[in-house]
This record gives C-alpha cells, sequence and structure tokens, in this order.
C-alpha cells in the first residue's frame, strides 16, 4: 500500500521509495529507505502534511510525496 | 611570541544543539534557534584557549552535504575550499542514526572530524544507550560526550579538538563507508583512468570526487570541468559510462544506490554501538504536540499563540511606551529652556529629537514581538507552525517553512527576507521575498497606531487589525498570481523534522530579543537620524521665505489692540480679555508656520507630488509623509508630526493638528493601506538585493508593491466615498 494510504498509529516497513530526483534522494537521505520501519504519528488538522515516525525521529511529509512511497503494513 | 592559530568548524544537523555549543565556547551572541536550519549565515568566533587562537566557525545546520539547499552548499563548500585544522561534528544523541549520514560524508570528504555527542543525557531517559568508546573504534575518531546548554564537555571538546589538529594522522586511510562490489569496481576503474591521464589534476581528492561523479553532482562536475579544462571531459565521458552501467546494474541511479548503502554501513555501525531499553518512556514531546498539533484544537491554540503575541506586544508594550514618551518630551523640554534660540537649537529639538523621539518610543514592542518569536523558535514551536500552515500555504503555492520568515515579517522585513534562506528552492525564495513586504512590519506599526488612534478611536484595535488581515489576503492573492505566471512550478518538498520540543533558556531568549532589538537601534542611530535631519533641513529651509501676509505687523497690532482694552478693562474681564489677546497671536503663529511648512523645500516637494495622491485623499503633507517613509518607515510619523505642527511636545498635539486639517477617518484609512503596500524601506529594499541576487527583482518588487499600494488605496478611497464614508 501506499504511505499516504496509511492511517494514523499504524506501524508499516518501506517498500519502494518512487519519485524522483532531488525529492527522492532527500526522502531517502532522511533515513526512509528500504526496509525502515515508519510509524504514522497522525495527520496535521488539514489532513496534510502528515507526521511519521522513522529511525527514532519525528519527520513531516505532505502527502502527496508520501503518495510515492510504497509500504508492506506491519499491522 | 604570536600564538598558533587553528580553524575549527562545528557540523551538524539542524537542532543537534550545534549554536548553543558555538555560543558556548564563543560567548558571542548568535541566534539559536529550535527551527531547522536556523544558522543561516556563516557565523564566526575567535577565543584564546590552551596556548592557541581557535578561529571557530558555525556552519549551517545539514543533514547531508548532497547539496539540496543553500545551507549544504556553503556547509560543503567551506570543509572542501577553507580546509578547517579540525571538524567538529555535533551529534544529537537520541538521533544517532540519522546524524550518523552527515558524519559519513564529513569521513569521505577526507578532513580530520571528531564527534560529538551532545545531549546524551536526554538520550538516556529517552532509553537509548551509546558505547561511545565502541562508536570511536569503529569508526577511528574520538568522541566526546557534550550537554550544550549545561556547558558540560566544552573544555574537553576543544582539548580534544586541538590534539587532533595537531596529531599528523593521515585521514585518507581512515575507515569510510566501503560500497558494494560493483560501486568500489567502478571506482579503482575510474582512479586507474585518472591517474594514467598524469595532466589532469582534480580540485579536489580522488575517491571523493570520483563518489560525487557517479552521484551525478552537478557542482562538483562543473568544478572539475574548471581545474581540468577540456582534459576532464574525458573523464566525465568515462565516468558516465560507468554511471549507466551501475544503473543497468541495479536499475536504479547510482546515486539512490549509494544512499542507501551509506545508510548500509550506518546501520552496521548501529547495531554495534547503540542499545535502545524497550521500555519507552512517557515522551513528553510526543504529548505535547497531542495537544498543540490536535484535529481539533491544533488551529485554535495556534490563532490564540499569535493573538497573545500581539497582545504581549502591543498591549503590554503600551507601559513603557508611555514611560518613555514622557522622558523624551521632558528631555525636549529641558533643553528648550537650557538653550539659546539658535538655528542649533531648532535641529536639534525639531530635527533629532522629534524625529529619534517620536521612534525610539516603539523600541519596547519591538523588543516585546523579537521575544515571543525567539520563544517560538527556541521551544520548537516554530516548525510546529509550519507543520499546521503548511496545507493553507501550500494552496497559494508556497510551503509551509515560508510561514515562518512571513510571521517574523510583521516584527522587521530585513531578518524576515533573510531567513527565506531556509527554503530549498530558488522559486520560492523569491515568491516569498515578494511577498513578506505585505506583512505589516512593526515599524509601520506606529502609523497606524497614530492614525487609528485618532480617527478611530474606540475601534482603532479593530481598524489596525484589519489592516494586518488586509495585508496577509493580498499576500496570498499575490502568491497565487506570481505561482500560476512568473514562477511557474512545483513548491519545495516539505520534508521537515519536527524536533522535540525545549525548554528555552532565558539567557538565549534574551540574547535574540536584544540582538534584534540591536538592530532596531541602530537604525535609530544610522539611517533614522539622518533621515529626521533631512527632513528637518527641508522643512526648515529656505529661512527666507516670502510671507503672504505681514504676520510681524498683524501680531503687534493685534497685540497692540488688546493692551488699550486691557488697560481699561478691570477685573475679570481683564482675565479674559488676556486670553483672548493670547489665542488672536496663537492663531497668527500657527498660520505662519503653517505657511513657512508650505513654502519650505518640504512643502513644495509635496505638493509637486500632490496630484498623484489626490485621488487617494491624501494631501501634500500626507504625501510628504509617506514619500519620506522610504528612508525607514518610522520616520513617517515624525514627518507628520512636523507637517502638522505638532512639534516635539508629545502625541496630543499631533492629534488635534491632525484633527483639525483636511484628513478624515476615510483618507487617514487610505493612507494606512498606501503605508502598508507601498514600497518598503532602503534597508529592506538592499536585503531583497542581496537575497534575491538581482537587481532585476528588486526593481519589479518595489514597483509591484508601490502600484497596488496606490491601486488598494485608490478602492479605500473612491470606494468608500461611493458607499458614503467621508
Amino acid at each position: 500500500m501506499l504511505l499516504s494510504e496509511m492511517k494514523e498509529g499504524q506501524t508499516g516497513v518501506v517498500n519502494r521509495v518512487g519519485g524522483n530526483g532531488a525529492l527522492r534522494r532527500r526522502i531517502l537521505e532522511m533515513g526512509i529507505l528500504k526496509g525502515s520501519k515508519i510509524y504514522i504519528e497522525k495527520y496535521a488538522p488539514l489532513k496534510d502534511p502528515l507526521e511519521l515516525i522513522v529511525k527514532g525521529y519525528h519527520l513531516s511529509l505532505r502527502v502527496e510525496e508520501a503518495a510515492q512511497i510504497t509500504v508492506d503494513d506491519m499491522k | 611570541m604570536s600564538q598558533k592559530s587553528l580553524t575549527i568548524a562545528l557540523a551538524g544537523n539542524p537542532n543537534s544543539g550545534k549554536t548553543t555549543i558555538f555560543n558556548n565556547i564563543t560567548g558571542t551572541r548568535q541566534k539559536v534557534g529550535n527551527w531547522p536550519g536556523v544558522t543561516v549565515e556563516k557565523k564566526e568566533g575567535i577565543v584564546n584557549k590552551y596556548g592557541y587562537e581557535l578561529k571557530i566557525i558555525d556552519l549551517p545546520g545539514t543533514y547531508s552535504l548532497t547539496p539540496f539547499s543553500v545551507e549544504e552548499i556553503i556547509a560543503r563548500d567551506f570543509v572542501l575550499d577553507e580546509c578547517p585544522d579540525v571538524v567538529i561534528d555535533i551529534i544529537d544523541a537520541s538521533n544517532l542514526e540519522r546524524s550518523l549520514y552527515l558524519a559519513t560524508q564529513l569521513r569521505e570528504i577526507d578532513c580530520k572530524v571528531l564527534f560529538a555527542l551532545n545531549m546524551a543525557d536526554i538520550a538516556r531517559t529517552r532509553g537509548i544507550k551509546i558505547n561511545a568508546k565502541k562508536l570511536s573504534e569503529l569508526l577511528d575518531l574520538p568522541i566526546v560526550f557534550t550537554i550544550g546548554n549545561k556547558n558540560e564537555g566544552i573544555d574537553e571538546l576543544l582539548k580534544k579538538a586541538i590534539e587532533l589538529a595537531e596529531s599528523d594522522i593521515d585521514t585518507s586511510g581512515k575507515r569510510k563507508v566501503k560500497y558494494n562490489k560493483d560501486i568500489e569496481n567502478s571506482i579503482s576503474k575510474l582512479r586507474s583512468f585518472i591517474e594514467n591521464n598524469l595532466e589532469i589534476s582534480l580540485p579536489y581528492k580522488t575517491r571523493w570526487t570520483i563518489i560525487k561523479l557517479l552521484e551525478n553532482d552537478k557542482i562538483v562536475r562543473e568544478r572539475v570541468l574548471q581545474k581540468a579544462g577540456d582534459q576532464a571531459r574525458n573523464v566525465i565521458q568515462e565516468v558516465q559510462l560507468h554511471r549507466e552501467l551501475l544503473a543497468d546494474r541495479f536499475n536504479d541511479d547510482p546515486e539512490i544506490v549509494m544512499t542507501d548503502e551509506r545508510y548500509g554501513f550506518i546501520a552496521g555501525i548501529i547495531k554495534e554501538v547503540l542499545t535502545t531499553i524497550a521500555k519507552q518512556r512517557i515522551d513528553i514531546s510526543r504529548n505535547i504536540d497531542l495537544v498543540l498539533t490536535n484535529r481539533f484544537v491544533g488551529f485554535p491554540i495556534f490563532i490564540f499563540f499569535i493573538w497573545a503575541m500581539f497582545q504581549l506586544t502591543f498591549s503590554l508594550g503600551t507601559y513603557p511606551m508611555e514611560w518613555l514618551d514622557s522622558s523624551v518630551s521632558w528631555f525636549s523640554m529641558s533643553l528648550d529652556g537650557f538653550l539659546m534660540d539658535s538655528l542649533l537649537k531648532d535641529l536639534l529639538i525639531n530635527g533629532v529629537i522629534a524625529g529619534v523621539g517620536s521612534v525610539i518610543v516603539f523600541l519596547p514592542n519591538i523588543l516585546m514581538l523579537f521575544f515571543c518569536i525567539a520563544l517560538f523558535e527556541d521551544t520548537g514551536y516554530m516548525s510546529r507552525a509550519a507543520f499546521l500552515m503548511d496545507r493553507i500555504m501550500h494552496l497559494i503555492g508556497l510551503h509551509g517553512k515560508s510561514f515562518i520568515p512571513m510571521l517574523m515579517g510583521f516584527g522587521c522585513n530585513v531578518p524576515a527576507i533573510m531567513a527565506t534562506r531556509t527554503l530549498e528552492s530558488e522559486k520560492d525564495r523569491i515568491l516569498t521575498i515578494l511577498i513578506t513586504p505585505f506583512m505589516s512590519c512593526s515599524a509601520k506599526l506606529p502609523i497606524y497606531i497614530v492614525l487609528a488612534g485618532i480617527f478611530f478611536s474606540a475601534k482603532a484595535g479593530t481598524v489596525i487589525f484589519c489592516i494586518y488581515f488586509a495585508g496577509i489576503i493580498l499576500a496570498i492573492v499575490t502568491g497565487r498570481l506570481f505561482r500560476s505566471t512568473l514562477l511557474r512550478g512545483a513548491d519545495a518538498p516539505f520534508v521537515m523534522e519536527l524536533p522535540p520540543y525545549r525548554v528555552p533558556m532565558i539567557k538565549s531568549l534574551i540574547i535574540h530579543m536584544w540582538d534584534r532589538g540591536k538592530i532596531f537601534l541602530q537604525k535609530m542611530g544610522g539611517v533614522i537620524l539622518i533621515g529626521s535631519v533631512v527632513v528637518w533641513t527641508l522643512s526648515a529651509f529656505p529661512r527666507n521665505i516670502q510671507y503672504s501676509r505681514d504676520y510681524v505687523a498683524e501680531t503687534n497690532s493685534v497685540k497692540a489692540l488688546y493692551d488699550t482694552e486691557i488697560t481699561t478693562a478691570n477685573g475679570l474681564d481683564r482675565q479674559n480679555l488676556e486670553k483672548k489677546q493670547d489665542a488672536a497671536i496663537e492663531e497668527l503663529e500657527m498660520a505662519r508656520k503653517s505657511e513657512e511648512v508650505e513654502k519650505s523645500y518640504m512643502g513644495r516637494m509635496g505638493k509637486t507630488l500632490a496630484p498623484v495622491f489626490a485621488p487617494l485623499g491624501i494631501d501634500w503633507r500626507g504625501s510628504v509623509a509617506v514619500f519620506t517613509g522610504f528612508v525607514a518607515k518610522e520616520i513617517v510619523v515624525s514627518t507628520m508630526g512636523i507637517l502638522y505642527l505638532a512639534g516635539d511636545e508629545g502625541s496630543d498635539t499631533l492629534k488635534n493638528a491632525l484633527l483639525s486639517s483636511d484628513m478624515t477617518p476615510l483618507s487617514a484609512l487610505a493612507i494606512m493601506v498606501f503605508v502598508l503596500l507601498y514600497l518598503p524601506c532602503l534597508a529592506t529594499v538592499a536585503t531583497i538585493k542581496q537575497e534575491t541576487g538581482s537587481f532585476k527583482w528588486t526593481l519589479f518588487s518595489i514597483t509591484y508593491c508601490t502600484s497596488l499600494a496606490w491601486v488598494a488605496a485608490f478602492c479605500v478611497y473612491q470606494g468608500g466615498k461611493i458607499i458614503g464614508f467621508s
């Protein structure tokens, strides 16, 4: 499933980071790589962006950016 | 004996506490904040310690040296080109894994690196334990534990840094990221290709250059071409071949694979040095965020904070403002009694004190506003504000981060425009710079306070709020307009860290507040002082005015007329007559002064400009006042004071003078709207030029602002007249 489809409180493992260019690289550099565990902390009040926990810190991403990332649900 | 001098650069992720450590070492005052990338400028400080002169450079906080943003380019170029003796990588211990990404890149550059494991106390409470000895062994570099805000470990850090700088270890042999077989294969093939072409000289170390070229780093490629000229083309071509080969092999760009590999290398280290206690302690930061970025109460709280900031600034700030105001008038009055009548006295009292005095009273407001902004920054709330606002900012075509420069614009446009450097995309930066001047800066506030206070007394607060609001709306409209025309394209991605909340240090808040207040005071000492003198000169000269009436003769005849009556009258009549005499003389004097101003250079200038301002309901005095505002917005009020003959006796006289002039509430509103939007002050224009790096954009910004201001004020005045206000 896509990262943007995950709900608050769900955990997933990154399968693939799509997109291209600088954005993709930046997302990878921030630690969202294949195999990273991601916990969806919350969505912003206006449903965009979202806050997630990866490698022990809090990061925010826009929904459209999260839609480039596929994850495997861990329940 | 001269001391040996060493250069130490501080590198690290944003929010790693780098700036705090820098402040602790150098003792210089510098902005510390929780907003990612607050350290935009390169700051340095020199300290003499342990027999060395240490030059400490605070590099911008970055996550990587890719280079993805301006900060990363600044930081990387410094390490590459200035070759500091030691680079101290400040690592947030509770964020070790991600921090090591930058560390591996620093190691690849082949500089002497030292780790400061900062905020280990916080990491420990979060159940994170780091085996520093092991980490030090694995990466073969010294590690020092520090607690920045308690000033612990700083001395040891410096000692270790000096030790490392003085050692003659060869960094190229140190352990670095080993990439997978295919990439290493390409690296060694390219290395021998370069070494076989002996004439080629690379600007940087060979392995690093090859890695960067494989990563398709445009900056490095340009520099290699520059340095090695045509010979480098072969190398670039060869690299291109290998890039294609690797891309084919991994079915992905080599730079992506290499990022992956670096994290793989880091994961290996983490496994050996980091132990996390499974029992999760209560994470205070997360709990705070449960409320502050909550779906329902997040926005109300945000609006409340902004409202509280304005209240604190503008209501609480009134008291010290009044004290300052009365001290200024006291000073002016005592000087008046003390000095002989002369041109110099006129300059001092009506030029310098009246001008500077009417502005300095706003210092408390400005300090308080900056205090609030520093509080937002230092606690970490600023990035939450960006998190909350991104959706809305995204609608304008801007990044949530743009909200912060815009918010700071309410304080002063100069630091606000400088803060746009935190934005990664150039288009975003220019767009934010173009709309930030619509955020009504604190220097414009005195104008609103005076005009709204006089003409809308009871509703002044609401009127001022509406003015601010109008600025925001026009900023949004402008943003959308430009995003879909001049600066087309998507805004930068929103990949932003939400750092843990931190208790702000009072000392650092005060330093922030004072540093920014100082900018205001420096403006007082320089631009505004000069501006006041210029304005006074323009209004006090020429001295020999041809008056339309002979005021001296008229005054004398009035005097004589009453004098004869007074001598014949008695008791109560006498007193009444004396009062009447004074009033008549006063009236003549006012008429004379008014004519004097009208015929001064200033008055002539204003009258020339008047036709342009007439449709806005602004008379020549208003147009002169607005005109002088280019020097600095604060001057507008003092010019009004001089032109409307309020002199130096405080705001009540200005109030009476304005009320008795032709100015109506509607034209006052038109002036306020005009002031809100028209060309920013000299300092801001200079900053726009500096930050856009383009004369064209600067000119565009000025023209756009001013035309919009005219149109908006025109609509307010003429529209208001049609609706029936006057």
